[in-house]
């Protein structure tokens, strides 16, 4: 188990400031940040400050929407998902700690559709893996990070934000 | 064998949910916490989750029931499971095909969850022993035996309205000796760890051993319910009555039934519960079903969300149809 020397206030200043340009022309009226459960939260609520966006940070817990529900069952952690305003024609900027196969986020673009229909939805992510399973990339990176097969890496939180990198025994 | 290991897989997980009776508060209390995220799903837009997407629900009801299937079949659907509702008074069984071959018929259509509602104690537990191993069985009402999801629904509005169960006086009022209702309810309370379950009612409707449930009895409606932070109405259950238990339904009011009066004996903030259906002037006055203190409506919209989470966790293990 290593902990990294990345400095994650570094990288969310930097995407606070690449989010802010790839929203330009946005009215801040309508944007509409949301994080997902529970390392996506920790990075969206400091992305929130830097931005000093209006609007309440949104909440998602994608549990309901995995698709892998019937192999590895119900997550026990309890935080129904919490999504503030009518969310039909607000441009969302979708935040997660790590982006790995691109299932999570795929689920969590399900969830969304069932709330409304938003008029643009941003990746917004910490680490990207550069292992997706499925066809979504992330539009703002803090840091693209290639890992071996057997390595996993973990956003530990809230305070202070550190990445866990470890070897995985299976 | 114990009741807990019958409705459990060997992780410790819900397989079938017959009963609160031997369920362990650990496990009781995550039912209530998944449906406290369940209930969030009917303030959105589209009140559905793709969680049982592809699983098929069958109802089996060999029982007449309004809420209790309805809301049952309310819940898979917003689970995305598709429903099957079988009128048995209409089918097959009623054309002499026997409850195992009805099971096996309905096991040939792939159907993943029963859930099952029967006049005799014990019928859904005999499914559980007469189905494939991949499909769940969930006990909407057997006999005078057990009312799982009903002791659930209500335990989740209990823990609305009071938060925490442990300093808790609940009175349970009415026939007790008919109903499966209140047998669920005594142990869900007392698994939940409340302070003190009594039940009220004539000694005629109170079941001679009924103390050894962890229960006090009271045969005297003022002094049951003095002090109480929640009174939970029972409905006479006529239709199981063979002998002459109560001289009359007005008879039973005058004694039992709950009226403005009597509650005030009650703590002040003491909240109504009735199972339903209600019969208005029998053992609830109308004044008090309708008031600020009844939580009977609250009672149904939170079963919905009590039975997708029972539904959604029995169905945890079951990967039938999935590649691994």
């Amino acid at each position: 188990m290593s902990q990294n020397k990345i400095n994650i206030d570094a990288l969310i200043e930097q995407m606070s400031k690449d989010i802010f340009d790839f929203v330009a022309d946005i009215d801040e009226d309508d944007l509409l940040m949301v994080g997902i459960r529970t390392g996506g939260i920790w990075v969206a609520s400091r992305l929130h400050k830097l931005l000093k966006l209006e609007s309440e940070l949104g909440e998602l817990n994608i549990s309901f929407y995995r698709d892998d529900f019937s192999k590895v069952g119900l997550h026990p952690e309890i935080k129904p998902s919490k999504l503030p305003i009518d969310i039909t024609d607000k441009h969302i900027i979708l935040v997660d700690d790590v982006l790995f196969t691109g299932r999570t986020i795929r689920a969590a673009m399900n969830e969304i559709f069932d709330y409304g229909r938003p008029a643009s939805i941003t990746l917004a992510v910490l680490i990207d893996r550069n292992k997706q399973e499925l066809p979504i990339n992330a539009d703002i990176v803090g840091k693209s990070l290639t890992l071996n097969d057997g390595e996993h890496v973990k956003l530990l939180g809230p305070e202070p934000l550190a990445l866990e990198i470890k070897e995985l025994d299976d | 064998m114990t009741e807990h290991t019958q409705q459990t897989d060997p992780q410790g997980r819900l397989k079938h949910f017959l009963t609160t009776e031997g369920l362990n508060h650990t496990l009781l209390t995550s039912i209530l916490d998944h449906a406290e995220n369940f209930a969030g799903v009917e303030n959105r837009p589209v009140k559905k989750v793709p969680l049982l997407r592809g699983k098929t629900v069958v109802n089996l009801f060999f029982e007449a029931s309004t809420r209790t299937r309805t809301t049952f079949e309310l819940a898979a659907k917003r689970l995305s499971a598709d429903v099957l509702n079988l009128n048995i008074a209409t089918s097959a069984t009623s054309k002499g095909e026997t409850l195992r071959d009805t099971l096996r018929t309905l096991e040939a259509m792939h159907c993943d969850m029963f859930i099952v509602r029967h006049a005799n104690s014990g019928a859904a537990h005999y499914i559980t022993t007469q189905v494939a191993p991949h499909i769940s069985v969930i006990n909407a009402g057997d006999g005078r035996h057990a009312h799982p999801t009903q002791a659930m629904l209500d335990m989740f509005t209990i823990r609305k309205h009071k938060g925490d169960f442990a300093p808790l006086k609940v009175a349970i009022v009415g026939d007790i000796s008919h109903s499966r209702v209140a047998r669920s309810e005594i142990h869900a309370l007392n698994t939940l760890g409340v302070t003190e379950v009594r039940v009220v009612g004539p000694a005629t409707l109170i079941p001679k051993d009924v103390e050894s449930l962890g229960v006090h009895v009271f045969n005297d409606m003022s002094a049951g319910l003095e002090g109480v932070d929640v009174v939970m109405m029972l409905r006479l259950q006529r239709e199981r009555m063979s002998d002459a238990l109560l001289p009359s339904a007005h008879e039973f009011f005058n004694r039992y039934g709950l009226t403005e009066k009597r509650l005030k004996v009650a703590k002040k903030d003491a909240i109504v519960m009735h199972p339903g259906p209600i019969n208005r002037g029998v053992e609830i006055e109308s004044n008090i079903a309708d008031s600020s203190r009844s939580v009977i409506l609250q009672q149904v919209s939170h079963g919905i969300a009590v039975r997708m989470a029972v539904m959604a966790m029995c169905m945890q293990g079951n990967t039938e149809g999935i590649e691994s």
